[in-house]
């Protein structure tokens, strides 16, 4: 029973609360909202014990939608997408909390719209049709672009707009090779279907459309990753973004990039994705992610366009990891991926919190406020250090396996990745002094107040992840190794036979 | 394999979870009650002296069994992905069981030092919490069975260098040199990451127990990997060790506590690269160009640091870059392949440094109350402002000149025979290799500039005139027992230490060489045992040569000619450039800091990123369309005319397609 509804579950329990938020009186918004986010949280919970790794797809529905296209309901998880399924339970209750200050106006709206959201990020990463897919990419978005265009700061309008067209503008070239791949297969084997299973097995070769094809995904994703030179939206999103916008945005969102790499444009595209030419391209443009990413977040003085720009770093070495293609490096990829929701998240939750205090989000605006909010300055550096990598922390098993595992594919690559961690050195420690340490020079500041229980009860749970994935990530690894494995061998197995017999 | 041996040494973990346990609580206390300070000095002084407790029945037991491999203690799946297998384990052998006592021994000694140290400080039990988690990353370091966890605590004690040197982090100056500390030793840090790549690559593995045994199988001798990843490793050694060329940021790690100094940027720490490349003998023994490279650049920083040493003021500077200096010997040690004159010297450091380090920090403490009594604010770590302290504190000035005259080199201190261990090493290396003959002759050099700038240190301090002030002068007196009690400890260690390993030439039993054996003869260099006659010539040699350095301070400095630092004149010529440390500080900022940020701000973000992705083809792009909406509106006119004549192109246009 769990098994076949959970999913389903997940994706309807958030609109169905959504529509409850609304009809409460506007004061109780945030605490229905809270209710129901976490209750999503719980059910999903039993996922991480049900889960059998080596079971492939699980908690499968397949359920006909529109039949005389081929189309159908079908939703499950594997070893990949069931990290983003709870990463997302977990943020959406802690950004819901995250948000009771911060939110003061049009409170309904904006809790209802989260939980339209989190049904739309849930939906992204269990869907197995892709006509279900590019659906609930869509409806992530929407709420997205009310939540950066209502919430948001100064410049919302121009940063949601940016960042509405270029997502669509990607989504929509998607759209267009999605039809294109589904008429192929179609063609040849007489029987039009979006399932992904049924894509995956009759692909064949499709000849030169498949380069096309993949551009088309590439576009989408590599917008939403972002990588290099897509990523300009980003800063400004994240800069207008109230504090839950920038946290999901930056913890789920941009996941869904990598994410769209790992199950459509690998599976899907083999050879293009493995030819030697889309392979350097790919490995240089996360190099220049991960080094010019941290450069540029050096010296930016907007605290949170710091974080943004190291995102473009940290989802570099996603994509290295995902391209280099071992076993190790994958992992590391899904690690990373993980990482950056918990520790960049974090980051966002105490620019927020700084942002709430003094209403400013210049680093300058600071200054020797470890004095006066000794817990918001030791949240603050156990976050910074997590997000540069510090051993025993989980920012670096990740980025670890990342480098081990691309070394053997891509050794100079690797060693200037390797080079990254000196650059997070470089970006986050400055910043941590210029906001903690230093004199306490600015007659504001001298009165801030620390940490309430309710930001306490938001940081908790990512400061006890931060520690246990750095210390004890052996769970979460051996929950992934399975489905990476299986996608690592059936990757470059079609690559092989494609490349053969084109 | 050995069968897992009975307790104590299972509970080998107790050593490390102890100071883990100092730091959870007394990081509690430091955010939830701070002024509970005989809690957290008991926490923080009792989890080290338990852990030397520890720490010493584990040693035992191992003496007991003296194995030949290390015994491997696996605790639970780290990183298991695939062929990739790391635990969390930890291993205690010889080499290991010399560090875990040095550590919490001259660990336990400074932390009471601190009691009285900080007692005055607010951060008390912020302190106590980053100095236990300190010597939890150590112990980590010097335990861990693989790369990986070794690594754990070679970033930890990083983090809490970092932490330590900015603890007074209201000064912008404190949090700077924080912050140096971490970047330098992150690019140290970049070279151990590659050479674990390479590891993994060419052995499958990153445990020591693997790696190790199969290196001589793996690798050709003089081969390019082995030759990769011992100097990538190196790269580690000279940011945590503080070596040419990323030495730059021990100096200024002086901002932090004295006893921070001792500790960590003396005693322990910045000996973690001498431990790693003693560690990993077995890959160094297969890289002749790597061994030559610790040797030189080892003794180059000797040298080097010595130089600089020689014009410093303030007295914590003149330790630091003593210590700079003698980590380059101990470098030259284990380069030469004398590992265990270079953990010897280790060793001995550890104990006369820390005596110098802690009675500095006696010094300041009294001078701090002095000037603070009187409300002066005058430099109270600048040796122009001291002199004659001698008879304010006689039992700091007594203690540490049997320190000043055990780094000299002069017997039968500590400092003596672990110094000529490595001289005599380096000099019998150069029968093979004559470029050994040159660091020989520079360590001797460097060995000289030693007893120079310490006699001058004690001399400036302690004899001659006070400078320090007329009513200040009154308020100069010895330290508490707290403090002068660790004091007497490491005078007693500084005076003694050497018997731990009398070369056979005393009629001493060489006794931690042999204790070492069975992890240095993995990596043993056979080098010709010079004769008696020619050890006797480098002992009296070395002797003398720290004779004249000695005699040659008291002859050449004046004392009582010296300025209060207010009213000193300037430096000039070679004097200001040793001062100014070489301008080398300069020069990185001018060369490497400067054109990165620049580069970074200037072209990276506001050219590239703002102008050329944003501006051009970002806003370019909505840009154009816009344009082209506009021409499209454009040709709305409402006229019939128009549409008409539009209409007929267009099919036309269309039949002109169709047709051909």
């Amino acid at each position: 029973m769990y098994s076949q509804t959970v999913l389903t579950a997940l994706l309807a329990w958030p609109v169905v609360a959504a529509a409850a938020v609304l009809l409460v009186p506007e004061r109780w918004a945030k605490h229905v909202a809270l209710a129901a986010s976490l209750a999503e949280f719980a059910i999903s919970v039993p996922l991480w014990w049900t889960f059998q790794p080596a079971a492939g797809m699980q908690f499968v529905l397949d359920l006909p939608w529109i039949p005389a296209w081929g189309i159908r309901y079908t939703v499950g998880v594997d070893g990949i997408s069931l990290f983003m399924v709870l990463l997302t339970t977990f943020l959406v209750p802690l950004s819901v909390l995250g948000s009771y200050a911060y939110i003061t106006t049009r409170e309904r709206g904006f809790y209802a719209l989260m939980l339209v959201l989190t049904s739309g990020m849930i939906g992204v990463f269990v869907s197995l049709d892709l006509f279900l897919f590019y659906v609930m990419w869509e409806v992530m978005l929407i709420p997205m672009y009310f939540i950066i265009g209502v919430w948001g700061g100064e410049r919302r309008l121009y940063a949601a707009i940016k960042f509405f067209i270029y997502t669509f503008f990607g989504s929509l070239l998607m759209l267009v090779a999605i039809l294109v791949l589904v008429a192929l297969v179609g063609q040849r084997t007489g029987y039009y279907s979006f399932s992904y299973a049924y894509l995956t097995a009759h692909l064949g070769g499709l000849g030169p459309a498949a380069f096309w094809l993949f551009g088309a995904f590439f576009l989408a994703f590599a917008i939403k990753v972002p990588m290099f030179p897509f990523h300009t939206w980003l800063p400004d999103a994240h800069v207008e973004a109230p504090t839950a916008g920038s946290v999901i945005l930056a913890g789920v969102l941009l996941k869904m990039g990598t994410y769209g790499f790992l199950r459509f444009a690998l599976p899907l595209f083999p050879a293009v994705a493995l030819h030697p030419a889309i392979q350097a391209a790919i490995v240089a443009l996360s190099l220049i992610g991960i080094v010019y990413g941290g450069l540029v977040a050096m010296v930016q003085p907007d605290f949170k366009k710091l974080i943004a720009y190291s995102s473009v770093a940290h989802l570099g070495f996603v994509m290295l990891g995902i391209w280099a293609l071992t076993l190790q490096s994958v992992q590391g990829a899904l690690l990373v991926m993980i990482n950056h929701g918990i520790s960049t998240g974090a980051l966002f939750f105490l620019a927020g919190m700084l942002y709430e205090r003094r209403h400013s989000r210049l680093i300058d605006a600071f200054g020797g406020i470890a004095k006066v909010v000794p817990l918001l300055a030791a949240a603050l550096t156990i976050v910074s250090l997590s997000a540069i990598g510090l051993p025993a922390t989980n920012g670096f098993v990740g980025e670890f396996l990342v480098l081990l595992g691309a070394f053997p594919t891509y050794p100079r690559a690797a060693i200037v990745a390797a080079a990254g961690v000196i650059v997070a050195a470089m970006y986050l420690l400055p910043a941590l002094q210029r906001v903690i340490y230093n004199p306490l020079d600015k007659h504001e500041n001298e009165k801030l107040s620390d940490l309430s229980p309710r930001e306490i009860a938001v940081l908790v749970p990512l400061l006890a992840c931060i520690v246990w994935i750095g210390v004890y990530p052996a769970p979460i690894l051996r929950r992934m190794e399975p489905a990476a494995q299986h996608l690592i061998q059936s990757v470059r197995l079609d690559a092989a036979t494609f490349t053969a017999t084109r | 394999m050995i069968p897992l041996p009975p307790l104590p040494l299972a509970l080998l973990w107790v050593v490390p979870a102890l100071p883990l346990a100092g730091f959870v609580v007394n990081g509690a206390l430091a955010l939830a009650a701070p002024r509970a300070k005989r809690a957290v000095s008991i926490t923080g002084v009792g989890a080290l002296v338990l852990a030397f407790a520890a720490a010493a029945l584990a040693v035992v037991e191992l003496a007991q069994l003296h194995p030949s491999a290390p015994l491997v203690f696996r605790y639970w799946e780290w990183l298991p992905v695939g062929d990739l297998q790391v635990a969390l384990a930890l291993q205690l052998d010889q080499l290991s069981a010399v560090m875990i006592l040095v550590v919490t021994g001259v660990g336990a000694l400074i932390h009471v030092f601190s009691v009285g140290y900080m007692h005055d400080d607010p951060g008390y039990a912020r302190y106590f919490a980053y100095l236990n988690l300190f010597v939890f990353f150590m112990l980590t370091l010097v335990l861990g069975a693989s790369f990986p966890v070794m690594f754990v605590g070679w970033e930890g004690v990083g983090l809490c260098s970092y932490l330590l040197i900015g603890f007074w982090f209201t000064e912008k100056i404190n949090a700077d040199a924080g912050k140096k500390a971490f970047i330098v030793n992150r690019i140290g840090d970049f070279g151990f990451l590659v050479a674990m790549l390479l590891i993994f690559r060419h052995t499958g593995s990153l445990d020591f127990g693997v790696v190790f045994p199969k290196a001589s199988a793996a690798f050709a001798v003089g081969g390019p990997v082995v030759t990769a990843i011992t100097l990538f490793l190196f790269l580690g050694c000279t940011g945590k060790s503080a070596q040419i060329p990323l030495y730059i940021w021990l100096p200024d790690a002086m901002q932090g506590p004295t006893p921070v100094s001792a500790l960590i940027h003396a005693a322990t720490m910045v000996t973690a690269g001498v431990y790693l490349v003693a560690r990993c003998g077995a890959l160094f023994a297969l890289s002749p160009v790597a061994s030559a490279t610790v040797a030189g650049v080892g003794a180059l920083t000797a040298l080097f640091a010595a130089t600089i040493a020689l014009k410093q003021w303030d007295i914590k500077r003149v330790l630091a870059y003593s210590t700079v200096s003698q980590l380059g010997y101990m470098f030259l040690g284990v380069g030469t392949g004398a590992y265990a004159a270079g953990i010897f010297h280790l060793t001995t450091h550890a104990f006369f440094k820390a005596l110098l380090f802690l009675g500095s920090g006696s010094v300041i403490h009294a001078m701090h109350r002095a000037y603070h009594a009187t409300h002066a604010h005058e430099d109270a770590q600048d040796m122009r402002n001291m002199g004659g302290l001698a008879r304010y504190m006689p039992w700091t000035a007594a203690l540490m000149w049997i320190a000043t005259l055990a780094i000299a080199g002069i017997p039968p201190l500590a400092g003596f025979f672990s110094k000529d261990e490595i001289l005599g090493a380096a000099f019998a290396r150069g029968a093979v290799r004559p470029a050994w003959y040159v660091f020989w002759g520079m360590g001797l050099a460097a060995a000289l500039l030693t007893a120079f700038y310490m006699t001058r240190l004690m001399l400036y301090t302690f004899h001659g005139p006070n400078r320090t002030g007329d009513r200040e002068r009154e308020q100069l007196h010895e330290a508490p027992p707290v403090m002068t009690g660790p004091l007497v400890a490491l005078g007693a260690l500084t005076v003694l230490g050497g018997a731990l390993n009398i070369p056979p030439l005393f009629g001493g039993g060489a006794r931690l060489e042999h204790w070492l054996a069975p992890v240095t003869d993995a990596a043993f260099t056979p080098a010709p045992d010079a004769s008696p006659a020619t050890e006797w010539v480098l002992v009296v040699s070395a002797v003398l040569v720290a004779a004249v350095g000695m005699v040659g301070a008291f002859r050449l400095l004046k004392p009582e000619a010296l300025a209060p630092a207010r009213l000193a004149p300037p430096e000039r010529g070679l004097g200001r450039l040793l001062w100014k440390k070489w301008y080398v500080d300069e020069l990185y900022d001018a060369i490497v800091v400067r054109p990165v940020l620049w580069l970074s701000r200037e072209v990276l973000w506001k050219i590239v990123d703002m102008r050329l992705v944003d501006g051009l083809l970002v806003n370019g792009t909505a840009a154009a369309s816009r344009a082209l909406g506009w021409v499209g509106s454009r040709l709305q006119t409402g006229e019939v005319g128009v549409y008409v004549v539009l209409f007929v192109v267009g099919v036309l246009a269309v039949l002109g397609a169709v047709v051909r």
